[in-house]
């Protein structure tokens, strides 16, 4: 599999400010295209803050910088000339916490069909984003109805089925399954393997067990003193975890420091 | 406590029921006073249903609610008791009202919780609350003295008493609570879901649009309801802007009368307790009052929805 | 990938477009407040700064604009605030004690409190009718500063309490649990504790509810009716006006100088609300800072 390795987002020397603080420092990344990518490493290293980074979500926080490039498409995403809104149309994201709009479950799905133009047919696109989601014979019958009244796990897959109804080339995904119960986070593991072959996958999860069962690669980060987040070692999943080169590594994985 | 026996036990022994009595009368003192509101209430609908009905028991109820002809300063012949007229003037005054205050403060809102940096709101804020404070007798002077004379140049037929003068400056007085009630409910919608629209591709305006607005819509709504129920009640501008010449019409370029107006008309002449024409306002009074408290409650409920909802 | 390309036609350019179009709308919305606001700032002061004058302070009003004064109206309106503010301020203080610190959670309390937030909405106006039939004729007041007093006390109550239960309920717990721990009684903690460190709020909400109240007119022409006074009232039984009533007093007769004197009138009446919102700010601000230390 890692023959003609197509590199989907390329990162090279980042830095993240919020104000005077450094939440990361010179980070470099290559992450590998229709792979699932885990970024695993102790609270408030930072990982949030790198995911953010690959769809330009940071710049909606009051005070926060961003240095160096971030390469996506054969293009610096922190260009200038690059249109914010673009990127988050073809880099779809999956937050912590699902964040259903208060509009029914097809409201939910055709929203960034309608944000984006979308010229074909919306029911068809909502049915498939669904059916990806694995959620569409949990609610075919019920698509008028508010997307509240579905369970945690569902209200996830809606909003990951909202992410693909845009049919982005990568999908970022920030602890999706840490406010769910053990049943609904193995159905989201699930679809993250169904998905991957087609999509680009980069999931932060604090959660060891769940990094070794999804993901390709898995990139370990670690705060500094001055707690700003570093990269400490990026590899194959096998080999990070069977096999790290770095003691931090290693230690952290087999749980002798979170 | 009791354990202190060494104490007198007879000095603390009365010490201690009468500081139980003294804990009983404060509480029922307080109890008054948070009495005094219900009866303010209570005060309000008897002393205007007393006098009200004392009215309907000369003018019947249907011909009062459903005239047309608002003439009861005038002698037998040509008395007259429609309140229409002055329902009418109060609904004009507050349509011409809500065509400046609901988009201007729903814009206002919007910017304020959607584009400006902290420190801009910050400094916007206090300039509509200036607004928001100012009495009402100096918007009518404004009224009066600046925006009709300034109207007229455009407009060559419109009168010196007018509605549209009224209701426009009545518009910009009660900005301040369409836009800062509606502040609040879009302040209220969780950061997420702006996230959610914004990772979708979103721009900022449909960010807005599509998601903010119709999140907070019943909080939105509620404060629309609650500025147009204040619009109702108001009563200096419109009694020194707006004419007292009770005309059922359309035309905000006419002089008319609202309820309030007229209340104060009558008062401003020192009304004879008993009179019929003292009763006219205890009538009149009654009837805004009706309004406005559906308005209050509709409000009230529309907010709860919305509350429930996060 | 070039399916998609023609799928989704995001229309990035008229996007833009459409997104500076609405900033502009909204920030002219701002724009056009603010700008309101100015125009009748400059507009009073244009009218009124020339009629300003010594002799206007100190005078009583007259047929002559020239020699028109507002001292009936600003003493008016000086004894006026004292009663209403000696009428309202135990009331609400013993109402907010009341729901914050005794009242039992039931159906009573609920519909006093659904009933004082009601009360904030109900139209002035109908406040002063209240005020003619119960306190002028009723009570046989007659149409005197107690009765006008009476009647505002009871329009401001409502917001005095909300914001004294808001300054009760600013007060940690840890405070209460304190005394409550050297054995003091619910009132001796009310007392000692809660109403001492609540008090900066309390009087800031009573100062803000006094300055709407010094502005309102209708619920007090409703009590004093359009008298012309020439003597500044002597005891709470006599007859009164207040600065409202005297501007809208001018402003309905014809004439520019009338016209001019109650711009002037106007001035007098903002400064004065101006200072007392000063005031409010001011406590605001040391009390903050201070529960912050
Ligand atoms: N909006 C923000 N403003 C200021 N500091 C922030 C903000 N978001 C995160 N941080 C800080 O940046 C660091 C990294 O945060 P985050 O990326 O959320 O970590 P993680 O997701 O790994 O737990 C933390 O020290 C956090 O306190
Ligand atoms: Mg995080």
């Amino acid at each position: 599999m890692a023959e003609v390795a197509e590199i989907a987002i390329n990162v090279k020397n980042l830095n993240v400010w919020y104000g005077s603080f450094q939440a990361l420092k010179d980070i470099n990344l290559e992450v590998e295209k229709n792979q699932v990518t885990a970024l695993i490493g102790p609270s408030g290293c930072g990982k949030s803050t790198l995911l953010r980074c690959f769809n330009r979500m940071n710049e909606l926080i009051p005070g926060a910088r961003v240095g160096g490039q971030v390469m996506f498409a054969g293009t610096n995403l922190y260009d200038a000339s690059v249109d914010p809104t673009e990127i988050r149309s073809r880099i779809g994201m999956v937050f912590q916490k699902p964040n259903p709009f208060p509009k029914s479950i097809y409201q939910n799905v055709a929203f960034g069909l309608k944000v984006n133009g979308y010229q074909g047919n919306v029911d068809e696109a909502v049915e498939r984003s669904l059916r990806r989601a694995a959620l569409w014979e949990e609610v075919k019958d019920r698509l008028g109805t508010s997307a509240f009244k579905l369970s945690g796990g569902q209200q996830q897959r809606l909003c990951i089925a909202r992410a693909l109804a845009v049919e982005p080339e990568i999908v970022l995904m920030d602890e999706p399954a840490s406010a769910l119960d053990p049943i609904a986070t193995l159905a989201i593991e699930d679809l993250i393997r169904e998905l991957a072959p087609e999509v680009t996958i980069i999931i932060v999860t604090h959660n060891m067990q769940q990094a070794a069962r999804v993901s390709d690669y898995t990139a370990f980060l670690m705060v500094s003193e001055e707690r700003s987040g570093y990269l400490v070692e990026y590899g194959p999943t096998s080999q990070i975890f069977t096999n790290p080169k770095e003691e931090r590594t290693e230690a952290y994985i087999t749980g002798r420091f979170s | 406590m009791s354990i202190a026996s060494n104490t007198p036990s007879a000095f603390r022994r009365t010490g201690r029921r009468r500081a139980a009595f003294q804990e009983k009368l404060v509480k029922r003192i307080f109890f008054l006073c948070a009495l005094v509101s219900v009866l303010t209430t209570l005060g309000i609908l008897g002393t205007l249903l007393n006098e009200a009905i004392k009215f309907f028991l000369d003018v019947p109820v249907w011909s009062f609610l459903t005239g047309t002809q608002w003439s009861p300063l005038f002698s037998p012949p040509y008395q007259s008791f429609g309140v229409l007229p002055l329902v009418a003037g109060t609904l004009l005054i507050t349509t011409v009202a809500a065509a400046v205050a609901l988009p201007v403060g729903l814009a206002t809102a919007i910017f304020l919780s959607e584009y400006a940096p902290e420190r801009v709101r910050k400094t916007i804020k206090p300039i509509l609350e200036v607004l928001a404070g100012i009495p009402t007798v100096v918007y009518g002077f404004f009224a009066l003295t600046f925006v009709t004379p300034m109207l007229q140049k455009v407009l060559p037929e419109l009168l010196v008493f007018n509605a549209l003068s009224a209701g426009l400056v009545m518009g910009l007085m009660i900005v301040p609570m369409v836009s800062s009630l509606s502040e609040d409910a879009m302040l209220a919608v969780p950061r997420s879901l702006r996230e959610a629209a914004y990772a979708l591709g979103a721009t900022r305006i449909q960010v807005s649009l599509r998601v903010v607005v119709p999140a907070a819509l019943s909080g939105i709504v509620a404060a629309f309801i609650l500025a147009l129920s204040r619009a109702i009640g108001e009563t200096m501008l419109v009694t020194i802007a707006a004419g007292a010449t009770p005309k059922l019409t359309l035309n905000p370029m006419e002089s008319i009368q609202t309820m309030t107006a007229y209340i104060v008309q009558v008062s401003l002449g020192e009304a004879v307790h008993g009179s019929l024409e003292f009763r006219t306002i205890f009538a009149v009074g009654f009837l805004l009052f009706i309004m406005t408290l559906v308005m209050n409650v509709l409000g009230y409920f529309v907010v709860r929805r919305w509350r429930e909802k996060y | 990938m070039k399916q998609h390309e023609q799928l989704f036609t995001p229309r990035r350019t008229a996007r833009k477009i459409t997104g500076v179009v609405f900033y502009a709308l909204f920030l002219s919305a701002v724009v056009l407040s603010i700008a309101g606001l100015l125009t009748l700032v400059i507009q009073v002061l244009i009218e009124g700064v020339p009629w300003l004058s010594w002799h206007f302070l100190t005078n009583y009003p007259s047929r002559h604009a020239e020699e028109a004064g507002i001292l009936a109206a600003m003493t008016g309106t000086v004894y006026l605030m004292v009663l209403t503010a000696a009428l309202t301020i135990p009331l609400a203080i013993g109402a907010a004690i009341y729901l914050e610190e005794f009242a039992p959670k039931n159906w009573f309390t609920t519909i006093i409190e659904i009933n004082i937030s009601n009360l904030a909405g109900v139209p002035s106006i109908v406040y002063g009718l209240l005020g003619i039939a119960l306190f002028v004729s009723w009570m046989n007041l007659g149409r005197s500063l107690l009765a006008g007093s009476m009647t505002l006390a009871l329009l401001i109550l409502p917001i005095v309490i909300l914001a004294s239960r808001e300054a009760i309920r600013a007060v940690p717990d840890t405070y209460r649990q304190a005394a409550y721990a050297l054995g003091a009684t619910q009132w001796q903690v009310v007392r000692g504790v809660v109403l001492p460190s609540s008090l900066p709020g309390i009087l800031t909400g009573v100062i803000l509810a006094m300055s709407r109240a010094i502005g309102e007119a209708a619920p007090v022409i409703a009590i004093s009716a359009l008298v012309y006074l020439t003597f500044v009232p002597g005891s709470p039984l006599d007859r009164f006006t207040v600065l409202p009533i005297q501007i809208f007093n001018w402003i309905s007769r014809p004439g520019d100088d009338f016209r001019g004197i109650a711009a002037a009138g106007i001035i007098v009446l903002l400064v004065i609300l101006l200072s007392m919102n000063a005031v409010a700010i001011y406590l605001r601000n040391r009390f903050q800072t201070r529960s912050e230390e």
